[in-house]
Protein backbone atom coordinates (compact mmCIF):
# COMPACT_ATOMS: atom_id res chain seq x y z
CA UNK A 1 0.00 0.00 0.00
CA UNK A 2 1.26 3.41 -0.98
CA UNK A 3 -0.26 6.48 0.62
CA UNK A 4 -2.67 6.24 4.07
CA UNK A 5 -5.72 5.93 3.07
CA UNK A 6 -8.11 8.96 3.93
CA UNK A 7 -10.55 6.78 6.01
CA UNK A 8 -10.39 3.57 6.84
CA UNK A 9 -12.96 1.05 8.74
CA UNK A 10 -11.32 -1.60 11.48
CA UNK A 11 -13.52 -4.27 12.65
CA UNK A 12 -16.45 -1.78 13.38
CA UNK A 13 -19.28 -3.29 15.89
CA UNK A 14 -22.02 -0.95 16.67
CA UNK A 15 -24.76 -2.19 19.07
CA UNK A 16 -28.50 -0.28 18.75
CA UNK A 17 -30.57 -1.59 21.78
CA UNK A 18 -30.19 -5.77 21.67
CA UNK A 19 -29.44 -5.15 17.54
CA UNK A 20 -25.78 -6.02 16.60
CA UNK A 21 -26.29 -3.02 13.58
CA UNK A 22 -22.61 -3.37 12.06
CA UNK A 23 -20.93 -6.44 12.66
CA UNK A 24 -16.62 -6.60 12.27
CA UNK A 25 -16.77 -4.35 8.95
CA UNK A 26 -13.47 -3.69 7.94
CA UNK A 27 -13.05 -1.57 4.54
CA UNK A 28 -10.74 0.59 3.35
CA UNK A 29 -12.05 4.48 1.77
CA UNK A 30 -9.77 5.51 -0.92
CA UNK A 31 -10.01 8.81 -2.88
CA UNK A 32 -12.63 7.90 -5.74
CA UNK A 33 -16.81 7.60 -4.84
CA UNK A 34 -18.48 4.43 -3.19
CA UNK A 35 -21.84 3.88 -2.64
CA UNK A 36 -23.26 1.53 -0.02
CA UNK A 37 -26.27 -0.40 -0.48
CA UNK A 38 -28.26 -3.04 0.77
CA UNK A 39 -31.66 -4.11 2.34
CA UNK A 40 -33.20 -1.88 4.96
CA UNK A 41 -31.70 -2.68 8.10
CA UNK A 42 -29.13 -3.60 6.57
CA UNK A 43 -26.54 -1.14 8.57
CA UNK A 44 -25.70 1.63 6.11
CA UNK A 45 -26.86 4.89 8.07
CA UNK A 46 -25.08 3.64 11.19
CA UNK A 47 -22.01 2.65 9.22
CA UNK A 48 -21.84 6.46 7.85
CA UNK A 49 -22.45 7.63 11.64
CA UNK A 50 -20.02 5.36 12.18
CA UNK A 51 -17.25 6.84 10.01
CA UNK A 52 -18.47 10.35 10.97
CA UNK A 53 -17.53 9.67 14.75
CA UNK A 54 -20.91 10.37 15.54
CA UNK A 55 -21.69 6.80 16.66
CA UNK A 56 -20.69 4.93 19.83
CA UNK A 57 -18.71 2.09 18.75
CA UNK A 58 -18.93 -1.46 20.53
CA UNK A 59 -15.90 -2.41 19.34
CA UNK A 60 -13.16 -1.87 16.68
CA UNK A 61 -12.22 1.88 15.26
CA UNK A 62 -12.23 4.45 12.16
CA UNK A 63 -9.33 5.93 11.21
CA UNK A 64 -8.60 9.20 9.68
CA UNK A 65 -5.75 9.76 7.71
CA UNK A 66 -3.99 6.80 9.78
CA UNK A 67 -4.73 8.27 13.20
CA UNK A 68 -7.70 7.15 15.55
CA UNK A 69 -10.56 9.50 14.88
CA UNK A 70 -10.84 10.18 18.44
CA UNK A 71 -7.67 11.67 18.48
CA UNK A 72 -8.52 14.59 16.22
CA UNK A 73 -9.95 17.46 17.80
CA UNK A 74 -13.93 18.11 17.08
CA UNK A 75 -12.84 20.76 14.91
CA UNK A 76 -9.82 19.53 13.00
CA UNK A 77 -12.31 16.48 12.23
CA UNK A 78 -15.27 18.29 10.91
CA UNK A 79 -12.93 20.13 8.50
CA UNK A 80 -11.98 16.79 7.08
CA UNK A 81 -15.35 15.34 7.17
CA UNK A 82 -18.32 16.70 5.73
CA UNK A 83 -21.65 14.42 6.72
CA UNK A 84 -25.20 14.71 5.26
CA UNK A 85 -27.39 12.86 7.24
CA UNK A 86 -31.26 11.24 6.04
CA UNK A 87 -33.06 14.63 5.59
CA UNK A 88 -34.10 15.40 9.73
CA UNK A 89 -36.89 17.70 10.34
CA UNK A 90 -35.30 21.76 10.44
CA UNK A 91 -36.41 23.96 12.68
CA UNK A 92 -35.60 28.05 12.57
CA UNK A 93 -35.35 31.16 10.46
CA UNK A 94 -32.94 31.01 8.86
CA UNK A 95 -32.29 31.53 5.25
CA UNK A 96 -30.55 29.47 2.56
CA UNK A 97 -27.64 31.14 2.49
CA UNK A 98 -27.37 31.43 6.18
CA UNK A 99 -27.82 27.46 6.49
CA UNK A 100 -25.10 26.96 3.81
CA UNK A 101 -23.20 29.26 6.05
CA UNK A 102 -22.92 26.53 8.38
CA UNK A 103 -20.74 24.05 6.36
CA UNK A 104 -18.14 27.25 6.88
CA UNK A 105 -18.24 26.83 10.60
CA UNK A 106 -15.82 24.21 11.55
CA UNK A 107 -13.25 26.55 9.88
CA UNK A 108 -13.98 30.19 11.01
CA UNK A 109 -15.28 28.07 14.62
CA UNK A 110 -17.79 29.42 16.99
CA UNK A 111 -16.70 32.73 17.82
CA UNK A 112 -14.76 33.80 14.10
CA UNK A 113 -16.12 35.56 11.56
CA UNK A 114 -16.66 34.30 8.32
CA UNK A 115 -13.63 35.51 5.51
CA UNK A 116 -14.27 36.25 2.00
CA UNK A 117 -12.80 33.31 1.07
CA UNK A 118 -15.90 31.67 3.27
CA UNK A 119 -18.24 33.79 1.39
CA UNK A 120 -16.81 32.53 -1.99
CA UNK A 121 -16.89 29.09 -1.00
CA UNK A 122 -20.82 29.35 0.09
CA UNK A 123 -21.55 30.95 -3.24
CA UNK A 124 -19.88 27.98 -5.62
CA UNK A 125 -21.55 25.06 -2.90
CA UNK A 126 -25.16 27.59 -3.79
CA UNK A 127 -24.12 27.46 -7.77
CA UNK A 128 -23.46 23.64 -7.43
CA UNK A 129 -26.90 22.44 -6.55
CA UNK A 130 -28.86 25.38 -8.26
CA UNK A 131 -30.04 26.96 -5.34
CA UNK A 132 -28.34 30.60 -5.71
CA UNK A 133 -31.55 31.91 -6.82
CA UNK A 134 -33.42 31.47 -3.30
CA UNK A 135 -30.45 32.22 -1.27
CA UNK A 136 -32.58 34.50 0.94
CA UNK A 137 -35.73 32.47 1.08
CA UNK A 138 -36.09 30.40 4.66
CA UNK A 139 -35.45 26.85 4.35
CA UNK A 140 -39.20 25.92 5.88
CA UNK A 141 -40.39 28.07 2.71
CA UNK A 142 -38.65 25.62 0.41
CA UNK A 143 -39.76 21.83 -0.98
CA UNK A 144 -38.55 19.08 0.07
CA UNK A 145 -35.80 18.71 -3.11
CA UNK A 146 -35.03 22.07 -2.61
CA UNK A 147 -34.75 21.91 1.33
CA UNK A 148 -32.37 18.88 -0.01
CA UNK A 149 -30.47 20.41 -2.19
CA UNK A 150 -29.72 23.74 0.00
CA UNK A 151 -28.78 20.65 2.56
CA UNK A 152 -26.35 19.22 0.20
CA UNK A 153 -24.86 22.46 -0.39
CA UNK A 154 -24.33 23.20 3.42
CA UNK A 155 -21.93 19.44 3.24
CA UNK A 156 -20.22 20.65 -0.12
CA UNK A 157 -19.30 24.05 1.88
CA UNK A 158 -17.47 22.35 4.11
CA UNK A 159 -14.88 21.74 1.42
CA UNK A 160 -14.20 18.76 3.01
CA UNK A 161 -11.64 16.04 1.65
CA UNK A 162 -14.15 13.36 2.96
CA UNK A 163 -17.71 13.89 1.58
CA UNK A 164 -20.81 11.22 3.59
CA UNK A 165 -23.80 11.55 2.41
CA UNK A 166 -26.68 9.44 3.60
CA UNK A 167 -29.40 9.57 0.76
CA UNK A 168 -29.03 12.44 -0.83
CA UNK A 169 -31.26 12.20 -3.25
CA UNK A 170 -34.30 11.91 -1.50
CA UNK A 171 -36.99 14.27 -2.68
CA UNK A 172 -35.15 14.42 -5.75
CA UNK A 173 -36.54 15.04 -9.02
CA UNK A 174 -34.61 12.98 -12.56
CA UNK A 175 -33.24 15.96 -13.52
CA UNK A 176 -31.58 16.71 -10.42
CA UNK A 177 -30.73 12.94 -9.08
CA UNK A 178 -28.67 13.15 -12.17
CA UNK A 179 -26.62 16.71 -11.57
CA UNK A 180 -25.76 15.10 -8.43
CA UNK A 181 -24.30 12.26 -9.77
CA UNK A 182 -22.34 14.13 -11.66
CA UNK A 183 -21.17 16.44 -9.38
CA UNK A 184 -20.03 13.66 -6.65
CA UNK A 185 -18.17 12.43 -9.91
CA UNK A 186 -16.75 15.93 -10.50
CA UNK A 187 -15.62 15.66 -7.09
CA UNK A 188 -14.68 12.37 -6.54
CA UNK A 189 -12.43 12.81 -9.94
CA UNK A 190 -10.69 16.12 -7.99
CA UNK A 191 -9.61 13.67 -5.22
CA UNK A 192 -12.54 13.96 -2.71
CA UNK A 193 -13.43 10.62 -0.99
CA UNK A 194 -16.82 10.12 -1.98
CA UNK A 195 -19.59 7.69 0.34
CA UNK A 196 -23.17 7.75 -0.19
CA UNK A 197 -25.91 5.66 1.39
CA UNK A 198 -27.94 5.10 -1.82
CA UNK A 199 -31.08 3.14 -1.93
CA UNK A 200 -31.39 4.18 -5.80
CA UNK A 201 -29.46 1.08 -7.46
CA UNK A 202 -29.37 2.27 -10.68
CA UNK A 203 -27.96 5.47 -9.26
CA UNK A 204 -25.96 3.12 -7.13
CA UNK A 205 -24.44 1.64 -10.27
CA UNK A 206 -22.91 4.68 -11.67
CA UNK A 207 -20.59 4.96 -8.80
CA UNK A 208 -16.55 3.98 -8.67
CA UNK A 209 -17.24 1.03 -6.47
CA UNK A 210 -20.01 -0.74 -4.73
CA UNK A 211 -20.41 -2.05 -1.44
CA UNK A 212 -22.92 -4.03 -0.03
CA UNK A 213 -24.51 -4.35 3.40
CA UNK A 214 -26.76 -7.33 4.96
CA UNK A 215 -27.64 -7.44 8.55
CA UNK A 216 -24.67 -5.50 9.74
CA UNK A 217 -22.05 -8.02 7.68
CA UNK A 218 -20.39 -6.82 5.02
CA UNK A 219 -21.17 -9.09 2.18
CA UNK A 220 -19.25 -7.50 -1.20
CA UNK A 221 -16.98 -5.02 -2.05
CA UNK A 222 -16.54 -4.18 -5.91
CA UNK A 223 -16.62 -2.35 -8.98
CA UNK A 224 -19.83 -2.08 -10.75
CA UNK A 225 -18.80 -4.03 -13.61
CA UNK A 226 -18.00 -7.16 -11.38
CA UNK A 227 -20.06 -10.13 -11.66
CA UNK A 228 -19.75 -11.68 -8.35
CA UNK A 229 -20.64 -8.30 -7.27
CA UNK A 230 -24.05 -8.79 -8.65
CA UNK A 231 -24.53 -12.31 -7.52
CA UNK A 232 -24.29 -10.46 -3.90
CA UNK A 233 -26.80 -7.96 -4.93
CA UNK A 234 -29.05 -9.89 -6.15
CA UNK A 235 -28.63 -12.50 -3.25
CA UNK A 236 -28.87 -9.36 -0.15
CA UNK A 237 -32.38 -8.79 -2.47
CA UNK A 238 -33.32 -12.34 -2.42
CA UNK A 239 -33.64 -12.56 -6.07
CA UNK A 240 -36.32 -9.69 -6.60
CA UNK A 241 -34.24 -8.29 -9.60
CA UNK A 242 -31.53 -8.58 -11.90
CA UNK A 243 -29.16 -6.36 -13.35
CA UNK A 244 -28.71 -6.34 -16.87
CA UNK A 245 -26.83 -4.56 -19.24
CA UNK A 246 -27.96 -1.16 -21.30
CA UNK A 247 -25.33 0.16 -23.49
CA UNK A 248 -21.87 1.10 -21.36
CA UNK A 249 -23.82 0.65 -18.06
CA UNK A 250 -25.44 -1.96 -15.74
CA UNK A 251 -28.82 -1.34 -14.31
CA UNK A 252 -30.91 -2.89 -12.33
CA UNK A 253 -34.61 -4.40 -13.32
CA UNK A 254 -37.39 -5.57 -11.35
CA UNK A 255 -37.42 -9.03 -11.58
CA UNK A 256 -41.10 -10.35 -11.66
CA UNK A 257 -40.70 -13.59 -13.30
CA UNK A 258 -39.04 -15.19 -10.15
CA UNK B 1 -27.07 47.76 0.53
CA UNK B 2 -29.25 46.15 3.19
CA UNK B 3 -31.41 43.34 2.59
CA UNK B 4 -35.35 43.32 3.39
CA UNK B 5 -34.38 41.01 6.34
CA UNK B 6 -31.94 43.34 7.64
CA UNK B 7 -34.26 46.73 7.06
CA UNK B 8 -36.84 44.30 9.40
CA UNK B 9 -34.13 43.11 11.66
CA UNK B 10 -33.36 47.25 12.27
CA UNK B 11 -36.75 48.65 11.93
CA UNK B 12 -37.78 46.02 14.99
CA UNK B 13 -34.83 47.33 17.02
CA UNK B 14 -35.61 50.88 16.39
CA UNK B 15 -39.46 50.18 17.38
CA UNK B 16 -38.65 48.47 20.72
CA UNK B 17 -36.20 50.98 21.34
CA UNK B 18 -38.72 53.78 21.47
CA UNK B 19 -41.66 52.11 23.00
CA UNK B 20 -39.16 51.58 25.80
CA UNK B 21 -38.35 55.08 26.32
CA UNK B 22 -41.95 56.06 26.08
CA UNK B 23 -42.91 53.30 28.23
CA UNK B 24 -40.37 54.40 30.76
CA UNK B 25 -42.00 57.81 31.06
CA UNK B 26 -44.96 56.51 31.28
CA UNK B 27 -43.62 53.91 34.24
CA UNK B 28 -42.41 57.37 35.81
CA UNK B 29 -46.31 59.20 35.35
CA UNK B 30 -48.46 56.45 36.25
CA UNK B 31 -49.65 56.97 39.78
CA UNK B 32 -52.47 55.49 41.72
CA UNK B 33 -54.93 58.04 40.51
CA UNK B 34 -54.20 57.68 36.70
CA UNK B 35 -51.37 59.45 35.09
CA UNK B 36 -50.58 62.48 34.10
CA UNK B 37 -46.96 63.85 32.60
CA UNK B 38 -48.30 67.62 34.03
CA UNK B 39 -48.81 65.53 37.41
CA UNK B 40 -44.85 64.36 37.24
CA UNK B 41 -43.39 67.22 36.06
CA UNK B 42 -45.25 69.02 39.12
CA UNK B 43 -44.29 66.24 41.50
CA UNK B 44 -40.57 66.45 40.79
CA UNK B 45 -40.24 69.79 41.94
CA UNK B 46 -41.17 68.78 45.20
CA UNK B 47 -38.73 67.14 47.50
CA UNK B 48 -41.46 64.22 49.26
CA UNK B 49 -43.64 63.41 46.33
CA UNK B 50 -39.88 63.54 44.10
CA UNK B 51 -39.42 60.43 46.64
CA UNK B 52 -42.66 58.51 45.73
CA UNK B 53 -41.32 58.96 41.81
CA UNK B 54 -37.72 58.29 42.59
CA UNK B 55 -37.86 55.35 45.46
CA UNK B 56 -40.91 53.67 43.88
CA UNK B 57 -41.56 54.61 40.44
CA UNK B 58 -38.15 54.27 39.03
CA UNK B 59 -37.50 51.20 40.92
CA UNK B 60 -40.21 49.59 39.63
CA UNK B 61 -40.56 50.28 36.17
CA UNK B 62 -36.64 49.85 35.57
CA UNK B 63 -37.06 46.38 37.35
CA UNK B 64 -40.02 45.66 35.31
CA UNK B 65 -38.15 46.17 32.32
CA UNK B 66 -35.26 44.34 33.39
CA UNK B 67 -36.93 41.26 34.68
CA UNK B 68 -38.99 41.16 31.52
CA UNK B 69 -36.06 41.42 29.12
CA UNK B 70 -34.20 38.36 31.49
CA UNK B 71 -37.53 36.34 30.84
CA UNK B 72 -37.16 37.16 26.91
CA UNK B 73 -33.82 36.31 26.69
CA UNK B 74 -34.46 32.62 28.32
CA UNK B 75 -37.34 32.08 26.38
CA UNK B 76 -34.95 32.43 23.23
CA UNK B 77 -32.50 30.28 24.74
CA UNK B 78 -35.10 27.38 25.73
CA UNK B 79 -36.50 27.99 22.40
CA UNK B 80 -33.13 27.49 20.50
CA UNK B 81 -31.98 24.83 22.80
CA UNK B 82 -35.12 22.66 22.88
CA UNK B 83 -35.83 23.16 18.78
CA UNK B 84 -39.33 23.96 19.90
CA UNK B 85 -40.57 27.09 19.72
CA UNK B 86 -43.41 26.24 22.39
CA UNK B 87 -40.94 25.43 25.54
CA UNK B 88 -41.25 27.53 28.24
CA UNK B 89 -37.72 28.65 29.97
CA UNK B 90 -39.81 27.46 33.46
CA UNK B 91 -39.91 24.23 31.72
CA UNK B 92 -36.38 23.27 33.54
CA UNK B 93 -37.83 23.23 37.14
CA UNK B 94 -37.03 26.64 37.74
CA UNK B 95 -41.03 27.89 38.26
CA UNK B 96 -41.58 25.02 40.63
CA UNK B 97 -38.37 25.00 42.81
CA UNK B 98 -38.59 28.49 43.57
CA UNK B 99 -42.58 28.13 44.38
CA UNK B 100 -41.60 25.19 46.92
CA UNK B 101 -38.92 27.19 48.78
CA UNK B 102 -41.28 30.44 49.00
CA UNK B 103 -43.96 28.05 50.01
CA UNK B 104 -41.38 26.98 52.71
CA UNK B 105 -40.33 30.05 54.30
CA UNK B 106 -43.88 31.49 54.70
CA UNK B 107 -45.10 28.24 56.27
CA UNK B 108 -41.76 27.81 58.56
CA UNK B 109 -42.49 31.72 59.73
CA UNK B 110 -46.13 31.27 60.07
CA UNK B 111 -45.72 27.69 61.89
CA UNK B 112 -43.32 29.41 64.41
CA UNK B 113 -45.88 32.99 64.88
CA UNK B 114 -43.55 34.96 62.26
CA UNK B 115 -46.31 35.34 59.70
CA UNK B 116 -45.08 37.23 57.04
CA UNK B 117 -46.96 38.00 54.30
CA UNK B 118 -45.54 39.40 50.70
CA UNK B 119 -47.10 42.36 50.32
CA UNK B 120 -46.52 43.87 53.62
CA UNK B 121 -43.10 41.50 54.57
CA UNK B 122 -40.16 44.07 55.93
CA UNK B 123 -36.73 44.66 53.87
CA UNK B 124 -35.20 41.19 55.57
CA UNK B 125 -38.09 39.59 54.99
CA UNK B 126 -38.57 40.37 51.39
CA UNK B 127 -34.64 39.77 51.11
CA UNK B 128 -35.02 36.02 52.63
CA UNK B 129 -37.86 35.39 50.96
CA UNK B 130 -35.85 36.49 47.06
CA UNK B 131 -32.70 34.49 48.70
CA UNK B 132 -34.75 31.24 49.02
CA UNK B 133 -36.96 31.56 45.33
CA UNK B 134 -33.78 31.91 43.72
CA UNK B 135 -32.08 28.63 45.57
CA UNK B 136 -35.56 27.01 45.09
CA UNK B 137 -34.97 28.04 41.41
CA UNK B 138 -31.58 26.62 40.87
CA UNK B 139 -32.38 23.65 42.94
CA UNK B 140 -35.32 23.10 40.85
CA UNK B 141 -33.29 23.02 37.69
CA UNK B 142 -29.95 20.75 39.11
CA UNK B 143 -32.55 18.71 40.14
CA UNK B 144 -34.00 18.20 36.30
CA UNK B 145 -30.48 17.91 35.42
CA UNK B 146 -29.57 15.62 38.08
CA UNK B 147 -32.59 13.65 36.61
CA UNK B 148 -31.76 13.47 33.17
CA UNK B 149 -28.35 12.94 33.52
CA UNK B 150 -26.90 16.17 32.45
CA UNK B 151 -28.03 18.48 29.59
CA UNK B 152 -27.07 16.10 26.44
CA UNK B 153 -29.98 14.58 25.32
CA UNK B 154 -33.02 17.18 25.13
CA UNK B 155 -35.93 15.01 25.47
CA UNK B 156 -34.74 13.43 28.65
CA UNK B 157 -33.89 16.98 30.21
CA UNK B 158 -37.60 17.54 28.78
CA UNK B 159 -39.43 15.08 30.59
CA UNK B 160 -37.45 15.16 33.37
CA UNK B 161 -38.15 19.00 33.44
CA UNK B 162 -41.56 18.13 33.72
CA UNK B 163 -40.97 15.31 36.52
CA UNK B 164 -39.40 18.00 38.61
CA UNK B 165 -42.52 20.49 38.11
CA UNK B 166 -45.15 17.88 39.28
CA UNK B 167 -42.87 16.47 42.13
CA UNK B 168 -42.02 19.66 43.35
CA UNK B 169 -45.57 21.02 42.44
CA UNK B 170 -47.11 18.28 45.08
CA UNK B 171 -44.54 18.93 47.60
CA UNK B 172 -45.43 22.46 47.53
CA UNK B 173 -49.34 21.75 47.63
CA UNK B 174 -48.28 19.75 50.85
CA UNK B 175 -46.66 22.21 52.63
CA UNK B 176 -49.61 24.51 51.99
CA UNK B 177 -52.24 21.79 53.27
CA UNK B 178 -50.31 21.54 56.58
CA UNK B 179 -49.78 25.29 56.84
CA UNK B 180 -52.65 27.29 55.10
CA UNK B 181 -51.73 30.70 55.97
CA UNK B 182 -48.79 30.30 53.23
CA UNK B 183 -51.35 29.84 50.57
CA UNK B 184 -51.81 33.41 50.31
CA UNK B 185 -48.10 33.91 50.09
CA UNK B 186 -47.64 31.46 46.83
CA UNK B 187 -50.40 32.47 45.52
CA UNK B 188 -49.24 36.08 45.50
CA UNK B 189 -45.73 34.73 44.09
CA UNK B 190 -47.49 32.19 41.52
CA UNK B 191 -49.35 35.13 40.05
CA UNK B 192 -46.32 37.64 39.76
CA UNK B 193 -45.87 41.10 40.53
CA UNK B 194 -43.15 44.12 39.58
CA UNK B 195 -44.84 45.82 43.14
CA UNK B 196 -42.23 45.77 45.43
CA UNK B 197 -39.27 45.95 43.10
CA UNK B 198 -36.28 48.47 44.71
CA UNK B 199 -33.71 49.50 43.30
CA UNK B 200 -31.65 46.72 45.56
CA UNK B 201 -33.70 44.37 42.98
CA UNK B 202 -32.75 46.29 39.80
CA UNK B 203 -29.17 45.91 40.92
CA UNK B 204 -29.70 42.07 40.66
CA UNK B 205 -32.05 41.87 37.66
CA UNK B 206 -28.97 44.22 36.07
CA UNK B 207 -26.15 41.70 37.37
CA UNK B 208 -27.99 39.02 36.07
CA UNK B 209 -28.93 40.21 32.83
CA UNK B 210 -25.09 41.22 32.57
CA UNK B 211 -23.77 37.51 33.40
CA UNK B 212 -26.32 35.90 30.97
CA UNK B 213 -26.58 37.75 27.81
CA UNK B 214 -23.20 38.37 26.76
CA UNK B 215 -22.72 33.57 26.66
CA UNK B 216 -26.20 33.21 25.25
CA UNK B 217 -25.62 35.92 22.59
CA UNK B 218 -21.74 34.43 22.11
CA UNK B 219 -22.99 30.88 22.01
CA UNK B 220 -26.11 31.70 19.72
CA UNK B 221 -24.18 30.32 16.58
CA UNK B 222 -24.20 26.76 18.00
CA UNK B 223 -28.58 27.07 18.25
CA UNK B 224 -28.52 28.01 14.67
CA UNK B 225 -25.87 24.62 13.86
CA UNK B 226 -28.57 22.96 16.01
CA UNK B 227 -31.57 23.93 13.22
CA UNK B 228 -30.36 20.89 11.45
CA UNK B 229 -30.79 18.53 13.87
CA UNK B 230 -28.28 17.59 16.71
CA UNK B 231 -26.01 15.21 14.59
CA UNK B 232 -25.63 17.62 12.27
CA UNK B 233 -24.44 20.15 14.67
CA UNK B 234 -22.00 17.40 16.18
CA UNK B 235 -20.39 16.72 12.34
CA UNK B 236 -19.66 20.33 12.34
CA UNK B 237 -17.29 20.31 15.12
CA UNK B 238 -19.74 21.78 17.34
CA UNK B 239 -19.18 19.66 21.67
CA UNK B 240 -22.92 19.81 22.62
CA UNK B 241 -22.10 18.40 25.90
CA UNK B 242 -20.07 21.69 26.93
CA UNK B 243 -22.35 24.33 24.70
CA UNK B 244 -25.57 22.92 26.43
CA UNK B 245 -24.13 22.84 29.85
CA UNK B 246 -22.82 26.90 29.02
CA UNK B 247 -26.64 27.79 27.58
CA UNK B 248 -28.29 26.15 30.77
CA UNK B 249 -26.60 27.80 33.21
CA UNK B 250 -27.13 31.04 31.18
CA UNK B 251 -31.06 29.89 31.40
CA UNK B 252 -30.87 29.48 34.91
CA UNK B 253 -29.19 32.09 36.33
CA UNK B 254 -31.64 34.52 34.27
CA UNK B 255 -34.82 32.59 34.96
CA UNK B 256 -33.63 32.35 38.68
CA UNK B 257 -32.86 35.83 39.17
CA UNK B 258 -36.17 36.93 37.54
CA UNK B 259 -38.44 34.22 39.23
CA UNK B 260 -36.65 35.56 42.84
CA UNK B 261 -37.48 39.01 41.91
CA UNK B 262 -41.08 38.76 40.77
CA UNK B 263 -42.02 35.26 41.52
CA UNK B 264 -43.99 33.37 38.05
CA UNK B 265 -44.65 35.58 35.19
CA UNK B 266 -46.50 33.65 32.77
CA UNK B 267 -46.19 33.80 28.98
CA UNK B 268 -43.66 36.64 28.51
CA UNK B 269 -40.95 34.05 27.74
CA UNK B 270 -42.53 32.71 25.99
CA UNK B 271 -43.96 34.87 23.33
CA UNK B 272 -40.94 37.58 23.24
CA UNK B 273 -39.27 34.85 20.92
CA UNK B 274 -42.40 34.12 18.81
CA UNK B 275 -43.11 38.18 18.25
CA UNK B 276 -39.46 38.57 17.88
CA UNK B 277 -39.73 35.79 14.91
CA UNK B 278 -43.10 37.01 13.55
CA UNK B 279 -41.67 40.63 12.98
CA UNK B 280 -37.92 39.93 11.93
CA UNK B 281 -36.74 36.78 11.41
CA UNK B 282 -33.30 35.91 11.93
CA UNK B 283 -30.56 33.56 13.31
CA UNK B 284 -30.43 33.18 17.22
CA UNK B 285 -27.86 36.08 17.66
CA UNK B 286 -30.57 39.02 17.11
CA UNK B 287 -33.27 36.37 18.52
CA UNK B 288 -31.39 36.19 21.72
CA UNK B 289 -31.11 40.11 21.82
CA UNK B 290 -34.34 41.15 20.41
CA UNK B 291 -36.17 38.46 22.29
CA UNK B 292 -34.34 40.43 25.53
CA UNK B 293 -35.69 43.68 24.52
CA UNK B 294 -39.04 42.28 23.52
CA UNK B 295 -39.45 40.94 26.61
CA UNK B 296 -38.00 44.18 29.02
CA UNK B 297 -40.83 46.23 26.74
CA UNK B 298 -43.59 43.66 26.85
CA UNK B 299 -43.11 43.19 30.83
CA UNK B 300 -43.42 47.35 31.23
CA UNK B 301 -46.25 47.69 29.42
CA UNK B 302 -48.16 45.36 31.45
CA UNK B 303 -46.68 46.97 33.79
CA UNK B 304 -47.85 50.19 33.24
CA UNK B 305 -50.71 48.84 32.75
CA UNK B 306 -51.76 47.03 35.50
CA UNK B 307 -51.00 50.27 37.27
CA UNK B 308 -53.65 52.22 35.33
CA UNK B 309 -56.06 49.85 34.31
CA UNK B 310 -58.41 50.01 37.65
CA UNK B 311 -56.59 53.22 39.61
CA UNK B 312 -56.30 53.23 42.35
CA UNK B 313 -56.35 49.70 42.37
CA UNK B 314 -53.91 47.22 40.73
CA UNK B 315 -54.18 44.10 38.48
CA UNK B 316 -51.91 41.46 39.34
CA UNK B 317 -48.87 42.00 36.48
CA UNK B 318 -49.01 38.33 36.30
CA UNK B 319 -52.47 38.00 35.04
CA UNK B 320 -52.46 40.28 32.53
CA UNK B 321 -49.39 38.99 31.09
CA UNK B 322 -51.36 35.72 30.71
CA UNK B 323 -54.60 37.21 29.60
CA UNK B 324 -52.61 39.12 26.74
CA UNK B 325 -50.23 36.03 26.13
CA UNK B 326 -52.67 33.54 25.95
CA UNK B 327 -54.95 35.92 23.21
CA UNK B 328 -51.83 36.32 20.84
CA UNK B 329 -51.05 32.67 21.57
CA UNK B 330 -54.22 31.86 20.41
CA UNK B 331 -54.35 34.39 17.61
CA UNK B 332 -50.94 32.95 16.28
CA UNK B 333 -52.88 29.22 16.58
CA UNK B 334 -55.52 30.79 13.99
CA UNK B 335 -53.37 32.40 11.92
CA UNK B 336 -50.79 29.83 11.23
CA UNK B 337 -49.19 26.65 11.95
CA UNK B 338 -47.53 27.44 15.03
CA UNK B 339 -44.70 24.33 14.98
Amino acid sequence: MSAVVPLRADSLGVSLGSTRALDDVSIEFEPGWTAIVGPNGAGKSTLLRALAGLQGLRSGGVHLHGQALPAWTDRERATRIAWLGQQAETTGELTVREVVQLGRLPHHGLFGAPTARDESVVDAAMHETECSAWQTRRLHELSGGERQRVLIARALAVDAGILLLDEPTTHLDPPHQIALVQLLRRRAAAGVTVVSVLHDLALALLADRLIVLERGRLRAVGHSDDPALHGALIAVFGGAIRIERVGARWVPVANLER
Amino acid sequence: MRTPDQQRRSRLGTRLAALSLVLLAAGLAAGSDGWSMRELWEMLQHGDAALIVGQIRAPRTLGAWLAGALLGLSGAVAQGLFRNPLADPYLLGSASGASLAVVLVLAASSLTGHGIALATAGAVARLGLVGAAFAGALLGISLTLVLARGAEQTTRLLLAGVVVGVLLGAASDLVTSAAPDALRGKQAFMLGSTGFLSWSACAVLAAGLLIALPPAWRLARALDALTLGEDAARSLGLSLARLRAALVGALALAIGVAVSQTGLIAFVGLVSPHLVRRFAPAPHGYTVLASAATGGTLLLAADVLARSLIAPQEVPVGVLTALLGGAYLLWLLHRRRIA
